[in-house]
C-alpha cells in the first residue's frame, strides 16, 4: 500500500481524466463531454441526483462500461481508446486490464464470489494477476483482514457472513492488488443501518493511512465532508459545481446543488 | 416345461450373455457422459464467449445433432465411419457423447446464464483473465446448478444405449435378441434386460434426487 503523503499532488500529471467523455446508452446520452481530472492520492466524492450518471462514471473507469465517445486516462495511460494518426481506436483488453489492475472497485452489492472462502477471494486476484505465491498473497491477505476486522473469518463462506463482514472482505480483496486508484460506489447502501458504521469507519482508515486516489459516489455526507478534497455535483451527467466539501456542503453556488443537499440532508 | 411362459433354465443361460452386454453398456455410459459433459462445456462457453465466426457454425451443427434422432446418427457415422474406424463400439459410443453433448452444452448455458453478472464484474475489477474468469469464478457455480440434470442425461444416456442394436453392437439387449433368436426364447432374455436396467437405473437416479436437494 503507498505511503500517506501530505494531501493530493495537483501540480503533475493527472491520475484520472475524463476528456470529452460521451457515454449513451441507446438513445439516452448519459454523459455528454465530460471532462474533469483526478490529482494523485485526491478523495474526489461525487454528488447528484439519480439517473445523474454517477455509476457510468465509475464503471466507465473500471471498464465495465464501453465509452461512446471521447477518452479517460490513467496516470497518463489511455485506457479504453486511443487516438491513433487521428482516428479513435479501441485499445484491446489484455491491455486494457494492465492498465486496470491499478485500479479497485468496491460494489454496493460487495460481489465476493460465493464458491470460494473469505481468504479464497483475497488471493485470487494477487496469485492469478500480480503473479504472488500462495503464501506471499496468503501472508498479504492476513495483515488485510486483520486491517478490516475479518482475520477470523478466513475460512469462512461469503454466505456465513454479514453484509457489513462481506463488504469489508470486498474492501480488502480490492486492497490486496495494491490499487493506486480505488472506486467506491455506494457501499454502504445495501447494508443494515447498524452496519454501515463498521464499513466507514474501516474506510476512514485507509483514507487517513494511504495516498490511494478515490472517487466515491455515497449519500453518506458525514462520511464525505471526513474523507473528501473535493466535491462534485452533477446533474443530468455534467459538473453543476465542484470544491472542497466544506464549501459545497455549508454554502452551495448553485441552486440545484441545495434543492439536491436539502432533500438528502 | 419347454412350453411354460417362463423357464428357469433359459434365464440362467441367457443371464452371463447378458451381463456382458452389460458392460458394454455401462462402458458406453460412462464414455459418452464423459463426452458428453467435457464436450458440452467446451460447446456452452464457445456460444456464451468466441467470436460469431466461431460460434455461428458451432450453433449450426448443435442444432442439427438436437433436431436429428440418434438412431439415425448411429445408422449414418456408422455407414461413413465404418471403412476408417473399426470398433463399432467406439463409434457408436462417440455418436451417442456427441448427441448427449448438445443436451449437456443447454444445461451448461442454463448454469452460466444463471451467474449474476456482478461475478463477471468483480473479476474484472480484480482485471482476473478472461480464460481465469471462466475457470475460477463461473464454471464452478454455474456447474453446482446444473449437476442434477446432467446426471439426469446420463441415465437416459444409459437408457438409449439399446439403440446401439442397429449398428450390431453387442451390448446388453442386442445379446438378449440373439439369445431369442438362437433359441427361440425370448421373453427370460427381455425381461431380465429389462430389470437389470431397471435395477442400475433406479438407485442413480435416487442418489440425483438427494443431490439435487442437497444443492437445492
Ligand atoms: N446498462 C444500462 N442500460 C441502459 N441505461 C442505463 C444503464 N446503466 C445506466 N443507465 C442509465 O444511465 C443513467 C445514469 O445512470 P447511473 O446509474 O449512472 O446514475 P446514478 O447517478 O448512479 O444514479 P443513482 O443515484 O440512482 O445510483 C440513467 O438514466 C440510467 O437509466
Ligand atoms: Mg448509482
Amino acid at each position: 500500500m503507498p505511503e500517506k503523503t501530505p494531501g493530493p499532488d495537483t501540480a503533475g500529471t493527472p491520475h484520472l481524466e475524463f476528456r470529452d467523455v460521451v457515454k449513451s446508452f441507446g438513445d439516452n446520452t448519459v454523459l455528454n463531454g465530460l471532462d474533469f481530472t483526478v490529482a494523485k492520492g485526491e478523495r474526489v466524492t461525487l454528488i447528484g441526483p439519480s439517473g445523474s450518471g454517477k455509476t457510468t462514471i465509475l464503471r466507465l473507469v473500471m471498464t465495465l462500461e464501453e465509452l461512446t465517445g471521447g477518452y479517460i486516462h490513467v496516470g497518463g495511460v489511455p485506457l479504453q481508446y486511443e487516438e491513433q494518426g487521428g482516428k479513435r481506436v479501441r485499445i484491446p483488453d489484455k491491455r486494457r486490464r494492465r492498465t486496470t489492475t491499478d485500479i479497485g472497485m468496491v460494489f454496493q452489492h460487495f460481489n465476493l464470489f460465493p464458491n470460494m472462502s473469505v481468504l479464497e477471494n483475497i488471493v485470487e486476484a494477487p496469485i492469478h494477476v500480480m503473479g504472488l505465491s500462495r503464501s506471499e498473497a496468503t501472508a498479504k491477505a492476513e495483515g488485510l483482514l486483520a486491517k478490516v476486522g475479518m482475520e477470523e473469518k478466513r475460512d469462512m463462506k461469503p454466505s456465513q457472513l454479514s453484509g457489513g463482514q462481506q463488504q469489508r472482505v470486498a474492501i480488502a480483496r480490492a486492497l490486496a492488488m495494491d490499487p493506486e486508484i480505488l472506486l467506491l460506489d455506494e457501499v454502504t447502501s445495501a447494508l443494515d443501518p447498524e452496519l454501515v458504521g463498521e464499513v466507514l469507519a474501516v474506510l476512514k482508515d485507509i483514507a487517513a493511512e494511504t495516498d490511494i486516489s478515490m472517487l466515491i459516489v455515497t449519500h453518506e455526507m458525514q462520511f464525505a465532508r471526513d474523507v473528501s478534497d473535493r466535491v462534485m455535483m452533477f446533474d443530468q451527467g455534467s459538473v453543476v459545481e465542484e470544491g472542497p466539501p466544506a464549501q459545497i456542503f455549508s454554502e452551495p453556488a448553485h441552486q440545484r446543488t441545495r434543492d439536491f443537499l436539502s432533500a438528502v440532508l | 416345461m419347454s412350453t411354460s411362459w417362463w423357464s428357469w433354465d433359459h434365464a440362467a443361460a441367457v443371464l452371463p450373455l447378458l451381463l456382458d452386454g452389460f458392460k458394454v453398456t455401462l462402458l458406453a455410459t460412462v464414455l459418452g457422459t464423459l463426452i458428453a459433459l467435457v464436450l458440452g462445456l467446451i460447446v456452452a462457453i464457445v456460444r456464451r464467449s468466441a467470436p460469431r465466426v466461431v460460434s455461428a457454425p458451432v450453433t449450426g451443427v448443435v442444432e442439427f445433432v438436437r433436431m436429428t434422432p440418434l438412431v439415425v446418427q448411429l445408422v449414418f457415422a456408422n455407414l461413413v465411419l465404418s471403412p476408417y474406424i473399426d470398433s463399432t463400439l467406439a463409434i457408436g459410443i462417440w455418436v451417442l457423447g456427441i448427441h448427449y453433448t448438445t443436451y449437456m452444452a443447454e444445461v451448461y448455458r442454463a448454469g452460466i446464464d444463471s451467474v449474476p453478472t456482478g461475478q463477471w464484474e468483480a473479476a474484472t475489477a480484480l482485471s482476473l483473465p478472461r480464460a481465469r474468469t471462466w475457470r475460477a469464478v463461473v464454471v464452478p457455480q454455474a456447474i453446482r446448478n446444473t449437476l442434477p440434470a446432467l446426471g439426469n442425461y446420463a441415465i437416459s444416456m444409459f437408457k438409449e444405449t439399446p439403440f446401439f442394436v442397429v449398428i450390431y453392437i453387442p451390448e446388453m439387449v442386442r445379446n438378449a435378441q440373439t439369445y431369442g433368436g438362437d433359441t427361440f426364447r425370448y421373453t427370460e432374455a427381455i425381461t431380465l434386460a429389462g430389470l437389470i436396467f431397471l435395477v442400475a437405473s433406479y438407485p442413480t437416479s435416487l442418489l440425483i434426487r438427494r443431490l439435487e436437494k442437497k444443492l437445492a
